[in-house]
């Protein structure tokens, strides 16, 4: 599984870097930024699911992988 | 003394170069029909505005009224969201639904940018304010703003009840923006009745309007050339160096953005800290689960964001056209009401319940799209701070007088005066 933002939509409200600081930070403006590739381990796919549910933007993709 | 050319005019001199707007006579009283009629200036809006906003989504939902010159409320998160994603027929060049109506020549950049301003020079006002209230910058404030709500807290000693929206949610807000913008706290009581003129004024007649905002101006104004002689590392020395397209910024812009900051952040952090604060003294259950689990707090607190949201917007129509089957006209106002948003059941599981472990929840409170609030990790930080000083050093409170507890009238909605009992 990935997380991906859409800068286009990401306003900076931050939603994904407070609840899933492991998988996203911020830029120095406040956008949201994926770090690294974006590969959600395991033990963070709980956190990833939240953070795409509460972005009021909708700017986060989850990319499942079979 | 430092001169610097831009600052040299007061703000009456400065108003009459400007172009004229448009203004109507205002309209007052009971509300007949809240779908055909409706007045967030009243008063039965601001004691409890849910229920109406809830009827009206059963049965309109999209609201007409004309007073204030004519103006529309959407009330369901749909057509919420499609305005203020709309900045091409939506026009922000004014945000407070009065009934004066500025002229067309000052967009897109408006009377205090960015929340003022439409695309394209929207984005370089809001990109210059950006970097000062990241999460990283805002968290610079914490120390000092949990020091500032111990002290608050220490001031009550002895007494068993205190009213928490005026000696408490209300200074923290000033205190935490009069540091930022490098103003003396102890003109914090000012910047009180500067937020009054502006938000809840709107009703007044114009020359006691335009006074009121020759006051704002004229401190702003003080303040800036109090800065030219003794420049320093704040939000004001900040705003006057600032540069925007190779040029420093105009007067108007740098004024206009410090009174932005100055308004946009102390009412409606207020409001939020005093809903909470409400909300936690009615709900005895909530506040057990919260002393019992404070790492809930964040959680809760994106809830009461949502269920007390204090942030309501305006836009302009830009041109007459039928919207979402409606004939709107260009310059109807639209109430645009984040609050309304956040209660709409098609957008929110039991959305008329306060859930303080709401895991999903996609609010509005901050709105959406290329406004959203400049200063919402500071009002995030402001709020998570005081409610966790709080609950840390008066676990038990409750309303010491139900019927005491007023509510502000207008666009922000907060608890203005509110009585706990602390002993
Ligand atoms: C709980 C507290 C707060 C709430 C609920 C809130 C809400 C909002 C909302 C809904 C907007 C969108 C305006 C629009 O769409 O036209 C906004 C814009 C803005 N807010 Fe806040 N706000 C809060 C606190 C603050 C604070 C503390 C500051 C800074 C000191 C601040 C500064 C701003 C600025 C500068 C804008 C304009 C952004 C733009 O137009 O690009 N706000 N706020
Ligand atoms: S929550 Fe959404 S809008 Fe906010 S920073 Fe993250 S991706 Fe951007």
């Amino acid at each position: 599984m990935k997380v991906r933002i859409d800068t286009e939509r990401c306003q900076g409200h931050g939603r994904c870097y407070d609840l899933a600081a492991d998988l996203f930070g911020d830029d120095e403006e406040g956008f949201g930024q994926v770090i690294g590739d974006g590969t959600v381990p395991p033990e963070l796919e709980r956190e990833a699911r939240l953070a795409v549910a509460n972005c009021p933007e909708r700017a986060i993709e989850l990319l499942e992988e079979s | 003394m430092t001169v610097d050319d831009r600052f040299t005019k007061s703000f009456s001199e400065t108003r009459e170069d400007r172009p004229l707007g448009t203004r109507n006579a205002p309209v007052t009283g009971p509300v007949e029909d809240w779908a055909t009629d409706f007045s967030h200036m009243e008063p039965e809006w601001a004691a409890d505005p849910y229920p109406i906003q809830d009827d009206l989504r059963q049965r309109c939902p999209i609201a007409h009224t004309d007073r204030f010159g004519g103006g529309w409320l959407p009330v369901r998160y749909e057509d919420v969201a499609a305005i203020a994603y709309d900045t091409d027929r939506f026009s922000s060049r004014a945000i407070i639904m009065s009934n004066f109506r500025p002229p067309k020549e000052i967009a897109p950049i408006g009377g205090a940018p960015p929340i003022s301003s439409d695309p394209p020079f929207h984005h370089d006002a809001r990109k210059l304010l950006l970097p000062a209230f990241t999460k990283t910058a805002v968290g610079r404030q914490e120390p000092a703003t949990r020091a500032f709500c111990h002290a608050l807290i220490d001031a009550f000693d002895g007494r068993d009840v205190v009213d928490a929206a005026h000696e408490y949610a209300q200074h923290i807000p000033i205190r935490v923006i009069a540091d930022m913008l490098g103003f003396p706290p102890a003109d914090g009581p000012r910047f009180r009745v500067f937020v009054e003129n502006t938000l809840e004024g709107v009703n007044l007649p114009p020359e006691q309007r335009i006074e009121r905002m020759s006051a704002l101006f004229d401190y702003l104004l003080a303040q800036v050339h109090e800065h030219l002689d003794n420049p320093r590392d704040d939000l004001t020395s900040y705003l006057i160096n600032a540069e925007l397209y190779g040029h420093k910024l105009q007067a108007e812009h740098v004024v206009g953005a410090m009174a932005l900051l100055l308004i946009a952040g102390i009412d409606t952090t207020w409001s939020a800290i005093g809903a909470s604060l409400w909300h936690l003294a009615k709900n005895q259950a909530d506040r057990d689960r919260l002393l019992a689990d404070p790492a809930l707090l964040p959680t809760a607190m994106e809830e009461f964001l949502r269920a007390y949201a204090p942030v309501t917007m305006a836009r302009l129509v830009k041109q007459d056209m039928q919207w979402h089957g409606v004939d709107m006209k260009a310059d109807d106002w639209i109430l645009l009401s984040f609050p309304a948003a956040n209660r709409d059941s098609a957008q929110f599981d039991r959305a008329d319940e306060v859930i303080i472990d709401r895991e999903v929840n996609r609010h509005a409170a901050f709105g959406l799209g290329i406004h959203r609030c400049v200063g919402s990790h500071l009002a995030r930080m402001e709020l998570r701070v005081a409610l966790e000083v709080w609950l840390d050093r008066i676990p038990s409170f409750s309303l010491a007088d139900p019927g005491a507890v007023t509510w502000s009238a207008g666009q922000i909605r907060g608890p203005r005066t509110l009585p706990l009992r602390i002993g």
